[in-house]
């Protein structure tokens, strides 16, 4: 596709066939590189600080302690988990931006398991009921807008979305229901006495448990998109649904499956939340992480293998920027544009991986 | 006309504090303590931005250096608390605070992994019942502030009627609150009050947005055109230079300054400490001559000198009446409707249970069993609107 622009200059783009891995990883280094840069010139423009001391400070707010290294585990593995859950759906080109709704409502399904029968049943039993409520809860929740597309053909982005607002209403209810004190909104740490319900932690590390069930998920993830039947299903619907039906897949079938799966582990991730760090729910406890699943997953093209560097890029930006923001006594909002930049050239650099740019004088014939 | 006055003053509740202090008495400066600050929002939440200023204040007034403190920011009433907490702690912080409600469980979290840390919550409710040595509850009584305030609105109504804008029985005022929380109900109810001494016939309605943070509810109450209104955030006034009455809100550097000082010499510090008017904590702003009535400001120094002597007393029960299904199993009332007795909530539980008398000689005792306002009665004269929450 060459571009006219009279007798000048002319920018060719062409889709590149596929580069060598060593080339497709020089452009993402050479992107971090400019993106650093370029952050360096922001930073000591608009603060006056030596960016690479704020380099520095974002590395030791990530990794400088023991703890914050566990911090940064946890906050990949529920990323990660959310991340590994939206991918079924985005790679059958269903777009499920419903994850929030689904996290709260997983979320929301361990929370009552926990209050209702906290001191009712044994905690081994407690828990297995929570796992299974907030897997179910998430699958309902993710399967409606499934059901309706395969049935009715709605639109599932709106679709989802939606949702998001009903379970982010219906938590807001749930919360004044249970709420203690009276009157004021909040739950509070539930069962903070009896740790009724709370999942169980491994040796004096908090965090571990749910870093090896992510880790866990992320294998099983990635052979079931890439080994199994039903995870060639998916992709040959998202390739296109007439090839599907041509070939004998119910599309309608493998719409609702697939859907429930993403819902059910977006509901996991709530039961991680709640039930394994958090031990409360409030209407933010999902954080967007529903919305920044999409990119983790999107930036991985939605290889779960690679997801696991995405998710760590992300969460290792937002702890960084919040260690600047401590540090420096700068605005949050200052770490953001940092993280903005930084992804706006790791997201571009793709761009020169599919394509190829090229600078021509424009002779009789564009090139 | 009359009627359509009859909603004669709108008080905005503006679940935010304003900002400014001016005490400060500089120390020797030593490296003896460092402070963590856990804060939910950042500087653009007024309700944050007051506690940001008043740890600038002390820390300043300390004679701390900036490397002595330092600020989290947008932290979450979750597991992030706890984390924060725990990263300040790790960082060499001896004294971490934290300023919303919800930030409580898991300050105490961290504060049984830390117990050579003092942990210090502000609005919170568990301290005196958790019986950790190291966690602490802070408050202001700023009902005394809201009851000031309320004092000023009632003079307005006054100077109304006299114009002949309504009757005396007409006269209404408004009233925006977040929940149907305690620290809510003892704050209109104390601002109804104030009010009240002044215009007998008032009465209130109150509405609530269910939320703790959210400026476009507030904001809606506070644009209804041309009503003076007395609010809980000094700022305001830029905003309604015709309307604008008085404010009041918490400063809280007195409290930081009195732990830093306990920690410097080895005493300990209070499970619940009430800041009050005496203390520096509960700060009126200057009143807005343009708007208040004539005589405003030398009648709130004359009821303001009366509550610091303890002469009158914001919740004094022959003030009030409670009647009808507003009197709780836990309350007692006698002919007249006045309170005798009342067993409020003040060790939380999920339960509510009303578990500890708070009526002493002839007034409702708030802030004195724990520092969490607990005053949740509703009282004759005050409507309430959407309780949904």
């Amino acid at each position: 596709m060459a571009k006219q622009s009279g007798g000048r200059n002319v920018l060719h783009i062409s889709k590149r066939g596929v580069l060598p891995w060593y080339r497709a990883w020089a452009i993402r280094g050479a992107a971090i590189v400019l993106a650093l840069i370029v952050s360096a010139v922001v930073t000591t423009a608009l603060t006056g600080l030596n960016p690479l001391g704020v380099y520095a400070t974002m590395i030791q707010g990530a990794f400088g302690t023991e703890r914050k290294m566990w911090i940064l585990g946890q906050n990949m593995a529920i990323l990660l988990c959310v991340s590994l859950a939206v991918t079924p759906a985005f790679k059958m080109r269903f777009w499920n931006v419903g994850g929030e709704g689904q996290i709260l409502i997983g979320g929301l399904a361990t929370a009552a398991c926990m209050i209702l029968l906290g001191d009712k049943i044994p905690n081994w039993l407690l828990i297995i009921v929570m796992v299974v409520a907030s897997v179910l809860a998430g699958a309902i929740w993710g399967g409606i807008p499934a059901i309706c597309k395969a049935k009715w053909n709605t639109n599932e982005t709106l679709f989802t979305l939606m949702m998001n607002y009903v379970a982010t209403q219906l938590v807001a209810f749930m919360v004044i229901v249970w709420e203690v004190p009276k009157g004021a909104g909040k739950i509070g740490i539930i069962n903070q006495n009896t740790c009724a319900g709370w999942l169980p932690q491994i040796g004096s590390y908090k965090y571990l448990l749910n870093i090896l069930i992510v880790a866990v998920l992320t294998l099983i993830m990635y052979f079931y998109l890439t080994r199994s039947k039903q995870g060639y299903e998916i992709s040959v619907v998202g390739e296109s649904e007439r090839t599907a039906r041509y070939v004998g897949i119910k599309v309608g079938k493998v719409i609702v499956r697939t859907m429930m799966i993403s819902g059910g582990l977006c509901g996991l991730a709530g039961l991680l939340l709640v039930g394994g760090t958090d031990h409360t729910i409030t209407t933010t406890i999902a954080g967007g992480r529903g919305f920044t699943a999409v990119m983790v997953a999107w930036l991985a093209k939605f290889n779960p293998l690679v997801m696991v560097f995405t998710s760590f890029l992300l969460v290792f930006l937002g702890r960084g920027a919040s260690e600047i923001t401590t540090i420096y006594g700068l605005n949050h909002s200052f770490g953001d544009i940092l993280t903005g930049i930084i992804l706006f050239f790791i997201i571009g650099s793709e761009f020169f991986i599919s394509y190829r740019l090229s600078f021509l004088k424009n002779t009789k014939k564009g090139a | 006309m009359k009627k359509i006055l009859s909603l004669a003053l709108v008080l905005v509740m503006l679940l935010s504090f304003a900002a400014c202090g001016s005490k400060s008495e500089p120390a020797a400066a030593s490296k003896d303590v460092k402070l963590g600050f856990i804060f939910l929002h950042d500087e653009n939440s007024t309700y944050d931005l007051n506690f940001m200023n008043g740890a600038k204040e002390a820390c300043a007034a300390l004679g701390l250096s900036e490397d002595q403190y330092l600020f989290r920011t947008n932290i979450p009433e979750g597991q992030e608390c706890y984390d924060a907490a725990c990263e300040l702690a790790d960082a060499g912080c001896n004294i971490i605070f934290a300023d919303s409600f919800g930030h409580e469980d898991y300050l105490i979290q961290a504060a049984k992994e830390f117990p050579n840390v003092q942990f210090c919550h502000a609005t919170g409710t568990k301290a005196h019942t958790e019986g950790l040595d190291n966690y602490h509850n802070a408050f202001a009584a700023i009902y005394e502030g809201r009851y000031l305030a309320g004092v000023a609105a009632g003079l307005k109504l006054n100077e109304m009627i006299e114009a002949g804008e309504f009757t005396a029985e007409e006269a209404k005022m408004g009233y925006v609150g977040a929940f149907t929380y305690a620290e809510v109900v003892s704050g209109y109810t104390s601002f109804y009050l104030g009010a009240k001494s002044v215009c007998p016939s008032v009465t209130m309605e109150v509405t609530f947005t269910g939320s703790w943070y959210d400026e476009t509810a507030e904001k809606e109450g506070c644009e209804t055109a041309g009503v003076p209104n007395v609010s809980y955030n000094g700022s305001t006034v830029a905003a309604c230079p015709n309307t604008f009455i008085v404010s009041s809100r918490i400063n809280w550097a007195p409290y930081y300054e009195y732990v830093v000082n306990c920690v410097r010499n080895g005493e300990a510090i209070a499970a619940d400490w009430t800041g009050t008017i005496a203390t520096g904590s509960v700060v009126l702003t200057d009143v807005n001559e343009q708007a208040a009535a004539a005589g405003t400001a030398e009648k709130i120094a004359e009821v303001k000198a009366d509550i610091e002597a303890g002469k009158l007393h914001v919740f004094d029960v022959t003030t009030f009446t409670v009647s009808g299904d507003n009197v709780k199993p836990t309350l007692t009332v006698d002919a007249e409707g006045h309170v005798t007795s009342y067993l409020a909530d003040v060790d939380t539980d999920p339960a509510y249970t009303g578990d500890t008398e708070v009526v002493e000689n002839g007034f409702f005792n708030e802030s004195a069993k724990r520092s969490a306002p607990y005053f949740d009665l509703s009282i004759d004269g005050i409507t309430l609107l959407d309780v949904a929450f």
